[in-house]
């Protein structure tokens, strides 16, 4: 009965294997060896010593930290107001859906939309234009970092949404009334007993947030193109590009350094959610 | 020539890669060749990078799939030689000798300038000059083809700023100071213009790129669109693309036979057709076989390109842009 049960993970062991694993280990592999098969650290090594990569990852690492914040405030916000309306009702079940759908909303059709309504020429724009307000008149563009960032907002509320309904509906309406009726008053609830049970899940789903806003590419690129200095942008120059001769060594060890930033959050997201099921039980 | 012919068409089978349709005419250069010797050309990802090509030949070597002939920059022909095959065309005395490696293994095939590209349902008047593009008419309008880390033709451009602002094939840094000046007022749109679709959004308002991607039939543009092409006045930059067949091509014959279809007049007028200029451009002239009317349509060049940068100096220009072309 028990060899049964194993037999049926190998098919998925063996996906994992090839189409994760194999991967991983030729990224790690590559990034530690030269071209002749030593092994070295100088990739890693070329990547400290650059300006322009050591900027990337700041710019990867604020770019990703304030749309998680922002999607993590706004994502427990709608699904707080989400959750207080009737179970089964027509707004969460709009709601629920809807969110589904746009936390994957992301890349070339996202960019195209962004460009479509905020670009230069787009819909949003012109009808501003039309009232006098003209977006484009300091130095913001949908272009740059900040631009980017607004568009990887579309999908990090939606996100935060599907992550912590779970945790915002096991927040029993019950301690609220038995709170109130012990004589705290509503700030109270929230301070001693709301946060307490939601911050270890609203930390975790910040977490994935985060991670999720570090490794995105497909946006940036649709948007900017590789001209916007973040890490993906930079591992795409290094390996698939038409300028730099022989530095996907380089591009490697960024991936491997990436991979490292990733697994340090899903650590502390790991531990996190340790804590928060004690809660949801 | 006739045993050859005999030999490719016994293989029956050519594979290509990073041979886009609109990219250079070559969709006609493909066509007419497969038409030509009845031999039947796998295109394969015509949107691949010249990194990406020199990765296929490396990765698939051994494989019937692996591509038999590439058309890559010039930084990765100098870096990729040990990858190919020494074969010289019956035409090879028509091809500069500034424009081919003496042993063979790599030569130019069709080059362009860089020329600026106007919407000119938005930009009112096309610029003619490097000067002109800080003017403040041109606000959030002057934009690339892809990034100068990883574009040729973004990176071409640069070197062409550089040119025309004191720097030279050796010093690119000018090029950077001109392009952050232009960010700086406003100028620079960090929209990466590639797709017909942006133009029309109105994204990509002028373009600078290669002259024979930025015409209109090249990039694909509707009738309706009002777009002009300008090599602007100034010293000019110009860069040619690399032939080159592959060591363990496995159609060797149907390779050799390509190049050569490439190189003779009619493949080489298939190229002018797509507003590149051809290898054997100034020779074709000379011996009046040159299609007239697809070179009278070619955007006029203030100065030809005397000089092309070395593969040192190519080197060199890749890494500084690298380190100093930061958002």
């Amino acid at each position: 009965m028990r060899f049964g049960a194993w037999v049926g993970v190998v098919p998925f062991a063996l996906y994992v294997l090839v189409f994760l694993g194999l991967p991983l280990y030729m990224v790690i592999h590559g990034a530690l060896t030269t071209d002749a098969g030593h092994f070295t650290f100088s990739n890693f090594k070329a990547t400290f010593d650059s300006p322009a990569y050591r900027s990337a990852f700041k710019n990867s690492v604020i770019l990703s930290v304030w749309t998680s914040l922002v999607g993590a405030v706004f994502g427990v916000w709608l699904a707080a107001a989400v959750v207080a309306g009737r179970p089964g009702g027509m707004l969460r079940r709009i709601v629920s859906s809807a969110s589904g759908v746009f936390a994957y909303f992301a890349g070339v059709p996202l960019a195209f939309a962004w460009v479509a309504t905020l670009g230069a020429e787009g819909v949003v724009t012109v009808l501003l234009k039309d009232i006098g307000i003209n977006l484009y008149a300091g130095s913001f563009t949908i272009s740059s970092l900040l631009g980017v960032g607004l568009a990887y907002v579309y999908f990090q509320v939606p996100l935060m949404v599907i992550l912590i309904t779970p945790a915002v509906e096991g927040l029993r309406p019950q301690w609220q009334e038995a709170a109130l009726g012990l004589g705290a008053t509503k700030l109270r609830y929230l301070r001693h007993v709301a946060v307490p049970v939601l911050a270890p899940s609203v930390i975790g789903a910040t977490l994935i947030l985060f991670g999720n806003a570090f490794s995105a590419y497909a946006t940036a690129l649709a948007l900017v193109g590789s001209t916007l200095n973040i890490v993906p942008a930079q591992i795409d120059d290094a390996i698939n590009g038409n300028v730099l001769v022989n530095a996907d060594r380089l591009g490697l060890a960024l991936g491997v350094e990436m991979i490292i930033v990733i697994v340090v959050v899903m650590v502390c997201y790991w531990l996190v959610q340790q804590r928060a099921r004690r809660w949801l039980q | 020539m006739a045993a050859l012919v005999k030999a490719a068409k016994a293989e029956g089978t050519l594979n290509v890669i990073a041979l886009p349709n609109n990219w250079a005419n070559y969709g006609a250069e493909i066509s007419t060749f497969a038409h030509m010797y009845g031999i039947k050309v796998n295109s394969e990802d015509p949107s691949d990078s010249s990194a990406q090509e020199i990765e296929a030949v490396k990765s698939s070597a051994g494989r019937s799939s692996a591509p038999d002939v590439v058309d890559v920059g010039q930084a990765f022909a100098d870096a990729g030689v040990s990858l190919f095959a020494p074969y010289k065309v019956q035409t090879w005395n028509d091809i500069p000798a500034a424009q081919k490696d003496p042993n063979g293994t790599w030569y130019n095939d069709y080059g362009g300038y860089v020329s600026f590209g106007c919407n000119l349902s938005i930009v009112k008047a096309c610029p003619t000059t490097w000067a002109q593009l800080q003017s403040p008419q041109y606000k959030h309008d002057v934009a690339l083809n892809g990034s100068p880390v990883s574009a040729n033709a973004a990176l071409s451009a640069v070197w062409a700023a550089a040119l025309n602002n004191g720097g030279s094939l050796g010093n690119i840094k000018p090029g950077i100071t001109f392009f952050k000046k232009l960010q700086s007022i406003g100028n620079f749109n960090s929209t990466d213009c590639n797709a017909a679709s942006l133009i029309e959004a109105g994204q990509c308002p002028l373009v600078i790129n290669w002259d024979y991607l930025n015409v209109a039939g090249a990039w694909g543009l509707p009738s309706s669109t009002k777009w002009k092409v300008v090599d602007p006045d100034g010293d000019s930059y110009a860069a040619f693309y690399d032939q080159a067949i592959s060591k363990n091509a496995p159609h060797p014959a149907a390779a050799r036979l390509w190049e050569e279809f490439l190189y003779s007049t009619q493949g080489q007028n298939i190229w002018l057709e797509g507003y590149a200029r051809p290898a054997e451009l100034q020779a074709m002239v000379a011996a009046g076989t040159v299609n007239k009317a697809a070179y009278a349509k070619l955007p006029a060049v203030a100065h030809v390109a005397a000089a092309f940068p070395t593969p040192a100096q190519a080197t060199a220009a890749g890494s500084v842009v690298s380190s100093d072309w930061t958002s």
